[in-house]
């Protein structure tokens, strides 16, 4: 791991971030194995240090744009468990009252815009919400999370360059987690760096651990320091790896074994984190620990929340439609 | 025979698509994760996943990666690509993996490959095949259920099938191989796992053919994709209260079989249309239009129709019953139909 790039006093806050994403996704598989959550499901579990890292960076009225694997953006930016969790389950105590699901949620109010089931599909309304705020002199920037396997869909390109041409707020975020799908990026791009793209467009770009949120945190810093000065937008690559498969489900016939045994004993961000801190004394165990239990708890109570309650009425079908 | 052999939808496509690949080389079958693991032939971790919903699994092995060409997440590209091959001296089946993702591939389908012959003063065809998937009931939200063959139908140029059965499946995709203009085969996920006889050798569904699934002489309902089952549903039910109902599978929106489903309304007098898609502007009032231009004389009773709710397709699964179309609306608006109490 690099240096500790962040102050003392947001360290119990990137623990926190980072281990109440972990906690809720481990929740949320179980109760998808126990069959109440309908539909699929994508984990962001393993991606933890970059959801927290940046949005410890951002204010409640900053943007983000999210992907089909969102949980983690929306958790880490401030939405509520226990609301994703409930529309996971498809309630209506759900962030969208069980109209969109996993793939499809919005929380306006914590300046969500949105994950979506389309990849690709976040980069123009990051772009457009970037407009908004330059336009409005609002000091808000607008971060857009994606995937390596989403930088081969038009809309990177045409968004990338918008962003760049009109000088936008905005922090292009890619958690290049080596795979799109089951397609592994040595196929499916021929950069190995992501970050690189950034020239092509004329602003600047960079490559970090996504594993280390030290690393992520600096990076997200400067970037958004960058955009709120008026001086544009900001390719970060975080090189990061998913511990489960693209779905819950997916067998992961298509990796290496050694790979995600590697990664996940080698690379865990949570454990990175955690080994770090104590060994810099920085933090203590009774510290951590007290982390741990807060999580849980708040956790365990959203899953129960979630649970009891009610599915929404059907005659919500046609509301708010226009 | 054959004729006891029972396949799944999802295996049918498979075979249908290995058949025809294998009985001409200048087929090739591109999309995204078809095969799985793509690069990683050495490793044995290729082939690994099939497509989204298993389909393609052992396709790659079999018939090489040189012809089952897993895509980059490039929709619009990709089947920009298969539609320009699929004039010069390929055939291609391009899958897209949800029909959802139209919205992104479209521009080349419906500015590109279904204008191509008629610009060309018919001297060149697009002989491609587009196999996507459709349509709500797996609680998969509102951009992976919808049902969108009215878009395609709408535009000239592309011909546009719905197989609701296995046997359909196979025949009709080989058809669709077979033909020298675009066609776009919408699947159903939720009849992946369907299963009903299926022939071995390799047999074609005529495209523009409907199908009477069953006779009836009070009432014809139309249907199309999955609706086929709950309108065979509503049928047994209505038969029990002394409505005789006849049950037509349109399988084929373009071209379309205007001969079998007027013919079948001429007789009973009174139909209802059966459609997963959109109210507005869609396949049911489409098929409405016909009847009423071409069969008014021989109806006595309004020509009901009856599809899923005017929203997008919500996720909770209460809400998504209520947004798809049920047994219970159809048997409304056949008493409707036909001026019955219920």
């Amino acid at each position: 791991m690099g240096k500790i790039s962040m102050p003392v006093d947001k360290l119990g806050e990137a623990y926190e971030k980072m281990l109440s994403v972990r906690k809720a996704e481990e929740a949320f598989e179980r109760v998808y194995m126990d069959g109440k959550i309908p539909g699929f499901l994508h984990l962001y579990l393993g991606e933890e240090a970059i959801a927290s890292g940046v949005c410890m960076n951002l204010t409640k009225n900053d943007y983000v744009t999210s992907t089909h694997r969102g949980h983690g953006h929306f958790i880490a930016k401030g939405s509520e468990i226990k609301k994703v969790a409930a529309e996971l389950m498809g309630k209506e105590t759900g962030l969208c009252r069980g109209k969109g699901g996993s793939m499809h949620m919005i929380d306006v109010e914590n300046g969500l815009y949105g994950s979506t089931g389309i990849v690709g599909g976040g980069f123009p309304p990051a772009a457009g919400l970037g407009l908004a705020a330059k336009y409005r002199k609002t000091g808000q920037v607008s971060v857009c999370f994606f995937g390596d396997g989403s930088v081969n869909e038009g809309t990177f390109h045409e968004s990338v360059n918008l962003a760049a041409i009109w000088s936008l707020p905005v922090i292009f975020v890619c958690e290049n987690n080596l795979y799109a799908q089951s397609a592994p990026q040595e196929y499916h791009q021929k950069v190995k760096n992501i970050s690189k793209r950034a020239e092509g467009y004329g602003i600047p770009g960079e490559t970090v651990d996504g594993m280390d949120i030290f690393q992520v945190y600096e990076a997200a810093k400067k970037a958004v320091e960058r955009a709120r000065k008026g001086y544009g937008p900001t390719l970060i690559e975080c090189r990061t790896y998913l511990f489960t498969g693209h779905y819950v489900g997916d067998a992961r016939g298509y990796r290496y074994k050694d790979e995600m045994e590697y990664y996940k004993n080698e690379r865990d961000c949570i454990k990175l984190f955690k080994e770090k801190v104590l060994k810099e004394k920085l933090m203590t165990e009774e510290e951590l620990a007290e982390i741990e239990k807060k999580t849980e708890k708040t956790v365990n109570e959203a899953i129960k929340f979630a649970e009891e309650s009610p599915m929404p009425d059907k005659s919500e079908v046609l509301l708010n439609v226009y | 025979m054959s004729e006891e052999r029972k396949l799944t939808y999802a295996q049918a496509v498979k075979e249908a698509m290995v058949q025809e690949m294998k009985n001409d080389k200048d087929i090739l079958f591109i999309g995204q994760d078809i095969s799985g693991g793509a690069g990683r032939e050495q490793d044995g971790l290729t082939d690994t996943w099939g497509g989204s919903f298993g389909v393609s699994k052992g396709m790659s092995t079999l018939l090489g990666t040189d012809r089952v060409i897993d895509c980059p997440l490039a929709e619009a590209g990709y089947m920009g690509a298969a539609v320009a091959a699929s004039t010069a001296g390929v055939k291609v089946i391009s899958e897209l993996m949800f029909n959802d993702f139209l919205w992104l591939a479209g521009d080349q389908l419906f500015n590109g490959a279904a204008k191509l012959k008629y610009l060309s003063g018919g001297t060149e065809t697009c002989r491609l095949t587009v196999r996507t998937v459709m349509g709500g009931g797996l609680n998969a939200g509102m951009h992976h259920s919808q049902s969108l063959y009215s878009l395609a139908a709408h535009i000239p140029g592309i011909k546009v099938v719905i197989p609701a059965t296995p046997y359909d499946a196979k025949g009709l995709l080989i058809s669709a191989i077979r033909d020298e203009d675009p066609v776009i085969v919408f699947e159903n996920k939720a009849l992946y796992n369907t299963e009903g006889d299926v022939p071995e050798e390799p047999y074609t569904v005529p495209l523009g053919k409907a199908r009477i699934v069953r006779k009836g002489k009070d009432i014809t309902i139309l249907t199309l994709s999955r609706m086929l089952y709950i309108a065979i549903e509503a049928a047994e039910s209505l038969e029990k209260r002394g409505i005789s109902t006849e049950v037509i599978d349109v399988r084929s929106l373009v071209p379309l079989d205007e001969e079998t489903i007027l013919n079948s309304v001429k007789e009973t007098g009174h139909v209802v249309i059966v459609d997963e898609a959109l109210p507005r502007c869609g396949a049911a009032v489409d098929l409405a239009a016909l009847v009423s231009d071409k069969a008014i004389d021989y109806i006595d009773g309004p020509v009901k129709t009856v599809t899923s709710k005017p929203c997008p397709v919500p996720f909770s699964p209460v809400l998504e019953n209520e947004y798809l179309p049920s047994k219970e609306d159809i048997i409304k608006a056949v008493y409707e139909s036909t001026n019955r109490e219920g």
